[in-house]
């Protein structure tokens, strides 16, 4: 018993110095100089893990196949944030240290935020693959017209921002005509959420869409919804328009089929992946559509190779990383980075690529990706339904 | 040397502890004037800083005065939003950023106290556990009053609405805080120097507190209140008193802890964040202010370190903390403790103290 403590503190004294040491002066494990050095980060832990685990999985397969075709080789060191913007950051300069010459994240809207500042402090291009806020840019004008944060003039989205999405959903429902009377739950707790439905409401009502019933559930209150779903019921509401993530969805759904309530649901990206939730239904999703950019039906290569690698079904962000893995790697080849350019010239140069009206990337989220010196991406936005327990492109 | 042994055993180890805090400065910021800090770890020194702060300062409440406090993170949230409004708010006439900094959080720490001591009025009266179920509702309506407030300025001054920011009915001015999305657009005015400023502060208020004649009658409210009160103390005010300062000094921490992120949000400050401190006081010792102070380093650090193998590491984190608590618990473990103390002051031994 005495021996075992003794090894015991022997070993953790051992770990804890050499990675003291390492931390310190910085020299823990070092980006090679002969890669294309790519950093990731997103919550792989947590609640909001599904969707940085995603990335991660995409990104690797992205960069899998580049190294395999010879030419620039790829290194990806993807690192934890939990969803949070202090771990964000601590993540963001670990990363600094390995050797990042381009970031490809974060993941999600608040450590994005944060990090992006980081990023732009530092001249390191950042691409992120989800995170869609128009705070992460910067320099955008909210609903009222107030701009809170400066253009950062590095960084740049894959995904569209939440306006555009509350503005997509909003033209959609009125160009196909999917619904007389709309009702809305969103989650007031959420910024992407609320980032979506504050667009989408200046939007219907440019467009003249009648909107009977407005409803919201905070993080905290997530665990029913008899309330919202009686008042849409009440007021007649055939279409039910939830910008929310999938987790809270698949509860609703459930509590509508309970009270006999069958509306035509829409929602939006968030709810990409809501077929994979352990213990749901999926017959109750069954006719529920969205706006992503991404039908794992359409793209058959890559979900195959996907579900052999992870076991489970590709949504949205597995996809758009993917897509940023390739989209960096063609702008790397036109301006002639590699492995041993500096961040802060490859930066210079990746911003110069990017936009440029020349470059375009056709991936699985959409063909002939563009984007503009604001940092937005423009490409076609597109809606898919859940048809026998798939998702098919509308 | 003789003045150091005539003084009591208390203040020595005061002076240890400032010893020790000012050392790891001086190191740290030789280290980094040789270059040889790494992005990682300077990234690490504010938000280390606050948490100290927010360690040392719960440690008044939870082990110095007894009282069980689950809202800690709630004074830091009020400290942290305070003081973003505040240096939003004086940004066009102080362009200094330590002063406006310096008395963004004076405010912080002032709104914090406020709180405080609303909070304290009805429950410090009380016995038994509430004031522990009252401080986890307050850091829940805390959290959630955050979540719908929105707050702008402009040429015209400081708007605040609670429905959304276009009620604010800015004219060309700039959304402070927003809502669910919380502070976007922070100026980062934090820095090391400040911090180590700041922790000192703490320091010395705290370990002041606790050795003057206010302290003792604070321990011994918690040591036995019927004795106490016998004895004419009178309860609430001391309980007040600790309770108070530790808000203050909460709200200060969130302040420098704010300052030093671009973003903030709300859901930050929630139940996790008021546990993780209580985890650093608990493991650092209820009432010693040294052992907080070097819990939190370590276990904020930890997780840090350990990135390199980190599909393990949240698995380390939690052993280690496990591990920590049996070995600070046993009575093996303590007398292993004791035995190798009694070895290294053997040759001290003659002067008659121990150290702690």
């Amino acid at each position: 018993m005495k021996n075992m403590r003794k090894i015991l503190c022997a070993v953790l004294a051992v770990v804890m110095c050499t990675a003291c040491a390492a931390m310190f002066t910085g020299c823990g494990a070092k980006a090679s100089p002969d890669k294309l050095s790519i950093g990731g980060i997103g919550p792989i832990t947590g609640d909001a893990a599904i969707y940085g685990a995603a990335v991660k999985n995409g990104a690797q397969i992205a960069v899998d196949e580049i190294n395999a075709l010879g030419g620039l080789q790829i290194e990806l060191n993807f690192q934890d944030d939990v969803n949070d913007a202090e771990k964000g950051v601590n993540a963001y300069n670990n990363l600094m240290d390995w050797g990042m010459q381009i970031l490809m994240g974060t993941v999600t809207t608040t450590p994005s935020v944060s990090v992006s500042s980081e990023a732009n402090e530092d001249r390191v291009f950042m691409l992120t693959p989800s995170a869609s806020s128009t705070d992460v840019i910067g320099g955008f004008p909210d609903a009222s017209g107030n701009v809170s944060i400066a253009r950062k003039d590095n960084v740049f989205q894959l995904c569209f921002t939440d306006p555009n999405q509350g503005i997509g959903a909003a033209e959609y429902i009125a160009d196909r005509k999917l619904g007389e009377k709309i009702a809305i739950i969103y989650n007031s707790s959420d910024v992407y959420s609320t980032g979506i439905y504050d667009m989408f409401m200046v939007t219907a009502e440019e467009l003249n869409l009648d909107v009977v019933s407005v409803t919201s559930f905070t993080n905290e209150t997530a665990t029913d919804f008899n309330v919202q779903l009686n008042e849409a019921k009440n007021a007649g509401a055939d279409l039910v328009f939830l910008p929310i993530y999938y987790t809270p969805a698949t509860l609703m759904l459930k509590q509508a089929d309970a009270m006999g309530y069958e509306p035509s649901f829409l929602g939006v990206d968030g709810m990409d992946g809501i077929l994979t939730v352990e213990g749901f239904d999926t017959s109750l999703a069954e006719g529920l559509m969205f706006m992503t950019p991404f039908a794992s039906a359409e793209h058959p290569e890559f979900t195959n190779k996907y579900v052999e690698s992870y076991g489970v079904e590709p949504n949205q962000f597995a996809a758009d990383a993917y897509d940023c893995i390739y989209a960096i790697y063609e702008a790397c080849k036109i301006a002639g980075i590699d492995g041993s350019t500096p961040a802060a010239e490859a930066c210079e140069k990746l911003i110069a690529v990017f936009t440029d009206p020349e470059f375009s990337v056709d991936g699985l989220t959409g063909a002939g990706m563009q984007w503009t010196a604001d940092g937005l991406v423009s490409k076609i936005p597109q809606a898919v339904v859940i048809k026998d327990g798939k998702y098919i492109g509308m | 040397m003789k003045k150091w042994k005539a003084l009591s055993p208390q203040t020595r180890s005061d002076f240890i502890t400032y010893g020790i805090v000012i050392a790891a400065f001086i190191v740290l910021r030789l280290l980094s004037a040789f270059g040889m800090l790494s992005n990682s770890l300077t990234g690490l020194l504010v938000p280390l800083c606050a948490y100290i702060i927010m360690a040392v300062s719960l440690n008044l409440t939870v082990g110095v005065l007894g009282e069980l406090s689950l809202g800690h993170a709630g004074f830091m949230s009020v400290g942290a939003f305070s003081g973003v409004i505040a240096c939003a708010g004086m940004e066009s006439f102080i362009p200094n950023p330590i002063i406006r900094l310096l008395i963004a959080v004076v405010i912080g720490g002032v709104l914090a106290g406020i709180t405080g001591f609303l909070i304290g009025i009805p429950v410090l009266r009380l016995r038994g556990d509430y004031l522990a179920i009252v401080t986890l509702a307050f850091g829940e309506i805390i959290k959630n009053i955050i979540n719908c407030l929105y707050i702008g300025i402009d040429g015209a001054g400081l708007h605040i609405s609670l429905v959304s920011s276009a009620e604010l009915g800015l004219n060309s001015g700039r959304v402070v805080i927003n809502g669910p999305v919380g502070a976007v657009g922070v100026q980062k005015i934090s820095t090391f120097t400040f911090s180590f400023v700041l922790v000192m502060i703490t320091l010395i208020v705290v370990l002041n507190i606790m050795r003057s004649r206010t302290g003792r009658a604070i321990m011994a409210v918690r040591d036995n209140r019927i004795a106490a009160e016998s004895v004419g103390i009178s309860i609430t005010k001391y309980k007040m008193i600790a309770f108070i300062t530790s808000a203050v000094l909460a709200g200060a921490a969130g302040v420098l802890f704010a300052m030093n992120y671009t973003s903030l949000s709300s859901s930050k400050f929630d139940f996790n964040q008021s546990i993780l401190i209580l985890v650093f006081v608990v493991l650092g010792g209820l009432g010693n202010i040294r052992g907080s102070i070097i819990a939190t380093v370590i276990l904020y650090l930890l997780p840090e370190i350990l990135r390199p193998i980190q599909d393990y590491r949240m698995l380390i984190y939690s052993i280690v903390l496990i591990i920590v608590m049996l070995t600070t618990n046993s009575e093996k473990a303590k007398l292993y403790i004791g035995k190798i103390k009694a070895r290294l002051t053997k040759k001290n031994a003659k002067g008659g103290e121990q150290g702690e």
